[in-house]
């Protein structure tokens, strides 16, 4: 059964400014154990999605579709049983080095608070797991006194991963948590995660903008633009065989070192990541795509089949429909 | 070095020297409270940079990399006369820069910087027009070499910068740009005034992926055609290998290793260089446990004895210095760059006895 | 398969440029126009600042009218024939006093005294405010500690007992009042703008100026004064009102200058002659509501800027 299922959700902020429609109908779900990599660039609405699961969006946030956590309506759910499931059923590990954790509190202490506000433990029993937990991310227990500023950003990063883990939920979303990490300790928390992943037997979403992240991280990968997906299917296969021209020149902007073909040669795109209130008509990449033809402009592409287990929205690919019913 | 350098510089066909870093210290003073200082207690200074030497030359491209702390930025400050050293000397075409902002003022025509924040880079109360002609303005050009004015200088340096038409753009504020325009913007700021050398500090890392590729094909087109040789300051040795022409690795303060790129991403003679290369997410590879540096990156205010990576470097970690009995020597004896091939130095212990790392 | 129709994206909304070539100047005034449009905009939307605005304009209206009206029918200083302590009425709309002057040429004219006052006490305040926390905040290290210093004993000063001994010392003249008023209340404003100085001297843009080569005096006048106008304007209005109650109180403990009657100086003269005993509430009651509109209109103005201004929220 999977963990998490989502159906044409759609969030839609409403703003002074008028509607701005962040998620624009996306669908995937997630198995037991299983990394579903999310990525992307502003704008595209993937850390909308991280905050809709556990419904962390202000009221005014119009929220629609189908959001099953564990095969429960997330979106259904009175507020005593979603504070419930928040941080049992599913945790969310923020960017650390932002001001996630409070900075006149003891690390310990918010960890504990964690699970006592879920009345799992004695305040006794949940001193001892929060030590634990910091053990099993990597830190001395002993630093449960320690107040965040004296930690480094890596160990910060670890105890929001702790403080994740710390309800034993069953999905864990992680939204950008190696952004602003130096390369190594950036190298040493994805390596902490996916161990724990493994070892928990987690499943895992896993939101970033760096896609050769996301290749290392997760088993499957979807690329988000625009408030919708475009692409998505096994992470290595989509990174090295993109089929949809947005994810092409994505995976051009992370280039191997030893690839010849990108020495001297920044692969780019014009243009910007499209404003959510402004998005182009038809397919939205067709601006910036180097393969638009006029069919682009007005068509809306789906996910169609692009390959085995592989699915891209746009006109090109294998599966999608032949265009001679639109062009009359 | 530099002799060294200069004598093989066709096979590489770098041209001469335009900029001469010697020895280049920059102590940042150490911060202690009041009333400890008033208790004596003394904090140690952070080196930031401890002897860096470096040369960048007409029409390359030299990307200068590490993780944070390792001196790149300062380095780079340094340069542009924004930080005063203690020690070194910085030479602009064989002449050294002076001390004081006055004197500076020439040097400043020919060296710009464009910043890693393309937001925070921008007065958010001034249009486009006024950002990009404050550089023309404080040096008091009214005129262009052809005559031109200054509005014909704006529209020049917006053109270049990819800002099409730049009238359009003229009293825009920057909150009206996305990142990518903005930083555009910053760069045709930096090209008015028609530098010889653009220091750029992570001029990407704040952008978007897919709008990385323009402004570094931008630079590169700054170098063909303008001949305009740029110091890229970055973490990202993707971003090396597709720019870079040489790369140079720093590691608390030192450069560790420098050579062209090729040589020094292929072929890497020192431990922390193949490291950092073994932790770029080398997609392709997914689930490979991979040998990743433990601990956080060094405190520059206390630098370790003899090699200053040894404490964190897998060779001696591994035992394998000890088995080649160099490992006394990495704890022990500090060491220069040593010639490890064509335009290609190291420092490291291991190339005394003709090993890899 | 879904379609829609095709429309192209709209494009950033320029402003018109005129078609000549445009200089530096015109550029600079169309970016000022631009910028003051916007402000007004956004103004005009807090009913609070527009309440305090209409306010001001009244009684900015009735002090200018007091320049003019100094000769003709409502001039204070004649005595007329009038009957003394007499109610409202229709030739006297506001009564009159116990010489039979009418209160509301009074009143009229103390408008012009009290705004007076008030906004060059402000002036006064701001420019030494602001020129000590600039360099305070610019300096840095030594400047700043001891003009920090100095700033600390300004602001803990009972102000009222010092402006007591300087006008004993120094007489009851007004411009005397001004310059207490002035040299008393700077400190505030001193904190803020050092506080605003410190914050935007480690912007980078302020870097990438000294990087094109700009000296500290460009630095200040081009970037770190722009950015601190909205700011000190927002405060120096509420320091106007501030500075309308100092002379307020100054005046009602008898040390305002008898020759420029403020309302201040009206209370006290009611106050004086035990208006309330007998009843004469016109006395006291005009010249004490003026002073609570006027020092309410500015401090809705001064906070409905603030709100616009605040950089917390506001920095783009």
């Amino acid at each position: 059964m999977s963990v998490l299922n989502v159906e044409d959700l759609r969030v839609t902020y409403t703003t002074k400014g008028g509607d701005v429609p962040a998620v624009r109908g996306v669908s995937f779900s997630i198995d037991r154990g299983e990394v579903l990599g999310l990525a992307g660039e502003s704008g595209c609405g993937k850390s909308t999605i991280a905050g809709a699961i556990l419904r962390l969006h202000s009221p005014g946030t119009r929220i629609e579709g189908k959001l099953e956590l564990e095969g429960e309506d997330v979106l259904s759910l009175k507020p005593g049983r979603l504070r419930a499931v928040r941080w049992t059923g599913a945790s969310i590990v923020f960017q650390g080095a932002l001001h996630a954790l409070n900075p006149v509190q003891k690390i310990g202490d918010q960890i504990q608070e964690a699970i006592q506000v879920h009345g799992m433990a004695t305040e006794k029993e949940a001193a001892v797991r929060a030590g634990a937990l910091l053990e099993q991310v990597g830190l001395p227990p002993r630093r449960k006194n320690d107040y965040p500023h004296e930690l480094s950003g890596g160990q910060k990063q670890r105890v929001m991963i702790a403080m994740a883990l710390a309800c034993s939920p069953t999905l864990v979303i992680a939204d950008e948590p190696t952004t602003a990490l130096d390369v190594m300790v950036q190298a040493q928390v994805l390596q902490l995660l996916r161990s724990l992943q493994h070892d928990l037997g987690l499943a895992m979403l896993f939101i970033t903008h760096d896609l050769s992240v996301l290749v290392d991280v997760s088993d499957r990968l979807a690329i988000m633009y625009a408030g919708k997906i475009v692409e998505e299917g096994k992470a290595n296969e989509v990174f090295h065989a993109p089929q949809h021209p947005y994810t092409a020149a994505l995976a051009a902007a992370f280039p191997e070192i030893g690839d010849t073909r990108f020495r001297h040669k920044p692969a780019g795109l014009g243009g910007d990541p499209p404003d959510p209130q402004l998005i182009p008509s038809g397919c939205p990449f067709h601006p910036r795509c180097a393969r638009a033809i006029d069919a682009c402009r007005t068509v809306v592409p789906e996910l169609w089949d692009a390959g085995a287990d592989r699915r891209a929205a746009c006109v090109h690919v294998a599966g999608a429909p032949s265009l001679d019913s639109v062009m009359s | 070095m530099t002799d060294t350098e200069e004598a093989r510089s066709e096979s590489l066909q770098l041209g001469e020297p335009i900029i001469e870093i010697d020895d280049l210290e920059v102590n940042f003073a150490a911060r202690v409270g009041l009333i400890s200082g008033l208790m004596g207690k003394k904090g140690s200074d952070a080196k930031a940079v401890d002897g860096v030497d470096l040369t960048l030359h007409e029409g390359e491209v030299l990307a200068l990399a590490g993780e944070s702390g390792c001196g790149k930025t300062t380095t780079a400050r340094a340069l542009l006369g924004l930080i005063q050293p203690q020690r070194g000397t910085i030479k602009f075409r064989g002449k050294a820069l002076p001390r004081d902002t006055r004197s500076l003022r020439p040097f400043r025509r020919e060296v710009q910087m464009v910043f890693q924040d393309p937001t925070g880079s921008l007065n958010p109360r001034q249009t486009i027009y006024e950002i990009v002609a404050e550089g023309l303005r404080i040096h008091d050009i009214d005129e262009g070499p052809n005559g031109e004015t200054e509005e014909d200088l704006v529209a020049q340096a917006l053109s270049r910068a990819g800002l099409r038409p730049p009238q359009r753009f003229y009293l825009l504020y920057p909150h009206e740009l996305s990142g990518g325009q903005r930083q555009r913007v910053v760069i045709a700021g930096a090209l008015a005034l028609e530098p010889k050398v653009i220091v750029a500090d992570e001029p990407v890392s704040n952008l978007d992926a897919s709008v990385r590729g323009e402004i570094l094909g931008l630079l590169m087109k700054f170098r063909d055609e303008l001949r305009i040789s740029i110091l890229i300051v970055t973490h990202d040795l993707g971003l090396a290998w597709t720019v870079a022409d040489r790369v140079a690795v720093m590691y608390l303060g030192r450069v560790v290793e420098i050579g062209p790129t090729e040589e020094v991403l292929l072929r890497p003679r020192h431990p922390y260089t193949k490291a950092l290369l073994k932790v770029v997410p080398e997609a392709g590879e997914a689930g490979v446990i991979r040998e990743i540096l433990q601990g956080e990156p060094p405190d520059p205010t206390r630098i370790p004895a003899g090699c200053r990576f040894h404490p964190r470097c897998p060779v001696v970690a591994s035992g394998r210095a000890a088995e080649l009995g160099i490992e006394d020597r990495c704890r022990g004896e500090d060491l220069p760059l040593a010639e490890v091939g064509d335009q290609h130095f190291a420092a490291c212990h291991l190339i005394d006895i003709n090993q890899q790392p | 398969m879904k379609t829609e129709p095709a429309i192209t994206a709209p494009e950033i909304q320029a402003p018109v440029l005129p078609p000549n070539k445009l200089t530096p100047r015109q550029l600079r005034w169309a970016r000022r126009r631009r910028t003051l449009g916007r402000f007004w905009q956004q103004f005009r939307q807090s009913k609070m600042g527009m309440i305090g605005l209409a306010i001001l304009i009244f009684y900015a209206g009735v002090a200018i009218f007091s320049i003019f009206a100094s000769k003709g029918a409502l001039d204070p200083t004649i005595t007329t024939n009038g009957p003394r302590l007499a109610g409202p009425s229709l030739h006297y709309p506001l009564g009159t006093q116990i010489d039979g002057i009418s209160v509301l040429s009074l009143t009229i004219e103390g408008a012009r005294i009290s705004l007076f006052v008030g906004l060059s006490a402000a002036l006064i305040s701001m420019l030494l405010g602001t020129l000590i926390g600039m360099w305070a905040g610019y300096k840095s290290s030594v400047h700043d500690a001891i003009l920090m210093r100095i700033t600390d004993v300004f602001l803990v000063l009972p102000w009222l007992a010092l402006a007591i001994v300087l006008a004993a010392m120094f007489g009851q003249n007004f411009w005397i009042i001004i310059i207490i008023i002035g040299l008393t209340s700077w400190a505030g404003t001193a904190r803020l703008v050092r506080a605003q100085v410190l914050s935007v001297k480690e912007r980078t843009y302020i870097e990438r100026s000294r990087a094109l080569g700009a000296s500290d005096a460009h630095v200040v006048i081009k970037h770190i004064t722009p950015n601190l106008m909205p700011i000190i304007f927002a405060n120096t209005i509420l320091t106007i009102a501030i500075a309308i109650l100092s002379e307020s109180q100054l005046s009602f403990l008898g040390l305002g200058d008898p020759n420029a009657k403020s309302w201040g100086t009206l209370i006290e003269e009611a106050f004086n002659h035990g208006a309330l005993t007998l009843h004469a509430w016109w006395w006291l009651m005009a010249p004490s509501i003026s002073i609570v509109l006027v020092v309410l209109g500015f401090t809705m103005v001064g906070f409905a800027m603030d709100e616009i201004v605040n950089p917390r929220i506001r920095e783009r």
